[in-house]
């Protein structure tokens, strides 16, 4: 597991029914890209989140397949429908099997 | 293992490539992009891709890409060692067909978003982000 | 500046970077821009410069010298990349640790009672010693919670110096740079003024005699430190003053002292004193 991985959303705490909210996320990962060399010289190897996902009372918000060009500390902004009061679960998914998440509510109102 | 032609002129070019670049050349932008596509024909339009005119750092370059009425959105940096940067499939609560995030360029390039329709077509939007080096080293 | 540019063209080679074809005023960066955060808070990123900076009549904060794309990251706590490492220090700040089983909220009951302090350090303590805000961290730890010493530069310290930072946003710098602190200050503007590495540069031949100038594809800002730790977008996390001091002697390829040494907390009250009247951006965004 990599150490020291961090997750943070923003999600408004309540919403319209059917309204379109945006959702911000961020998590402190280092995306080691394969491409660096330590100080013997040797390839650093590939480490990083490949996929992110977001769901909404268990529907599909997005789902993202991520390479080692996103950028340490990956970021994604996107839009989600809210239909009804519930729970948007995030999911980091890293390259050494690691599963990170977060989980925010929403209420109608 | 049988090389085609194609492969071997690659090879030799790679060869040099090597010599001259920091890093390993991966799949190549068409191939990343046909692997998307299925090879499928890519209509310019229909998707926008804003990114830096100047990338103040080519580690962290936001980016945003847009296409309404699509499926999924796909970027590749036609610069970088490895061309695929990342594929957004929009799921059926996804409010709009767009996303923002940042993304890593090893070098001034063209930075294209592919775009699948719900229709099964593609489209393409294409911009050129300058990657600059700083001043003292750093 | 006129008076500095004929200096300047008296220099050695290492000014030939910024000679050579980009000494003109580029600026990526509006700098009518405005640095409001989360549309609430507004940050007054130019000011009078303090009585004892004779050279510069305005001083500006780096913010204004990157492009809208590096300012806008600023402008939402969300969108700063700073704050996940904040949410790290807020986790740290209640983790009890060391032999005496505390955590720093047994003492500081609200992180929020440090408002104030960033905007003042370094500062010189009881015993007459100039003291930064990592060194009062670090005294905490190993004398009061039994625990060791964080690296002066490492991600936990630059977390904790952060949020602690983030208790003076909006406030205005001000060191004291006369008493007790004057033989620092005059120790750290001797240190900013002096030649050294290989290319033989001052801080002042970038910071103070080319600010708003490219040096390559780099805008040069005036090397204020109110925005520390910041978080760079070169290598993706926090960095601190000293941190930032040991790489800008290696870019002159000097010999940088060490974090943490007398010669860098003098610097940096210095610097920090260069800063007066700015307003404090902890935890900010730079390139």
């Amino acid at each position: 597991m990599a150490s020291g991985v961090k997750p943070r959303v923003k999600v408004p705490k309540s919403a319209a029914a059917g309204s379109a909210i945006t959702i911000k996320t961020l998590i402190s990962h280092k995306m080691e890209s394969g491409q660096r060399k330590d100080k013997e010289g040797n390839l650093i190897p590939r480490s990083i989140i490949n996929r992110f996902t977001c769901t909404f009372n268990g529907k599909s918000v997005i789902d993202i397949k991520m390479e080692p060009a996103i950028s340490t500390n990956p970021y994604f902004q996107f839009d989600a429908t809210v239909p009804e009061a519930g729970d948007f679960v995030f999911t980091w998914y890293d390259d050494d099997g690691s599963v990170y998440d977060a989980k925010k509510s929403v209420a109608i109102g | 293992m049988d090389f085609s032609r194609r492969e071997t002129i690659a090879l030799g070019l790679g060869a040099v490539a090597l010599s001259v670049m920091p890093f390993r050349v991966a799949a190549s932008t068409e191939e990343v992009i046909a692997g998307f596509t299925g090879g499928a024909d890519v209509a310019d339009g229909g998707v926008t891709l804003t990114a830096p005119e100047i990338a103040e750092n080519g580690n962290t370059v936001p980016i945003t890409v847009a296409a309404p009425g699509a499926v999924a959105i796909m970027i590749v940096a036609t610069g970088n060692p490895e061309p695929a940067v990342v594929t957004f499939n929009f799921g059926e609560l996804a409010a709009s067909q767009s996303a923002a995030t940042r993304i890593r360029l090893a070098g001034t390039q063209d930075v294209v978003a592919i775009a699948k329709m719900a229709d099964g077509s593609f489209v393409r939007a294409t911009s050129v982000v300058k990657v600059t080096i700083g001043g003292c080293g750093g | 500046m006129g008076m500095n540019l004929f200096k300047t063209t008296a220099a050695v080679a290492g000014l030939a970077l910024i000679a050579t074809g980009m000494a003109t005023k580029m600026t990526h960066a509006d700098q009518g821009a405005k640095l409001i955060i989360n549309g609430e808070l507004t940050i007054p990123t130019r000011a009078p410069a303090p009585a004892h900076l004779e050279a510069i009549d305005e001083i500006t904060s780096g913010w204004l010298y990157r492009t809208g794309e590096t300012q806008a990251l600023e402008m939402d706590d969300f969108d700063n990349p700073s704050f996940v490492f904040v949410d790290v220090a807020l986790d740290l700040f209640d983790k009890a640790d060391g032999s005496e089983g505390k955590a720093c909220s047994s003492c500081h009951e609200n992180v929020e009672d440090f408002a104030g302090l960033t905007a003042s350090m370094p500062r010189v303590n009881a015993d007459g010693m100039l003291e930064t805000t990592t060194e009062l961290v670090n005294k905490c730890r190993t004398e009061r919670m039994g625990a060791e010493a964080w690296s002066y530069s490492g991600g936990k310290m630059s977390a904790m110096t952060s949020l602690i930072g983030l208790q003076s946003r909006g406030m205005p710098v001000n060191v004291a740079i006369d008493g007790a602190a004057k033989p620092y200050w005059d120790r750290g503007k001797d240190l900013y003024y002096t030649r050294v590495g290989q290319l033989d540069m001052a801080c002042s031949n970038c910071h103070e005699d080319n600010y708003d100038v490219m040096i390559r594809a780099d805008h040069l800002s005036q090397g204020q430190i109110n925005g520390f730790p910041t978080y760079r977008l070169k290598n993706s996390k926090m960095n601190t003053t000293h941190g930032r001091f040991k790489g800008c002697m290696k870019n002159i390829r000097a010999q940088p002292f060490g974090q943490g040494s007398d010669e860098f907390k003098a610097l940096e009250l210095y610097v920090a004193s260069r800063g007066n009247g700015l307003t404090v951006e902890t935890p900010s965004v730079r390139n």
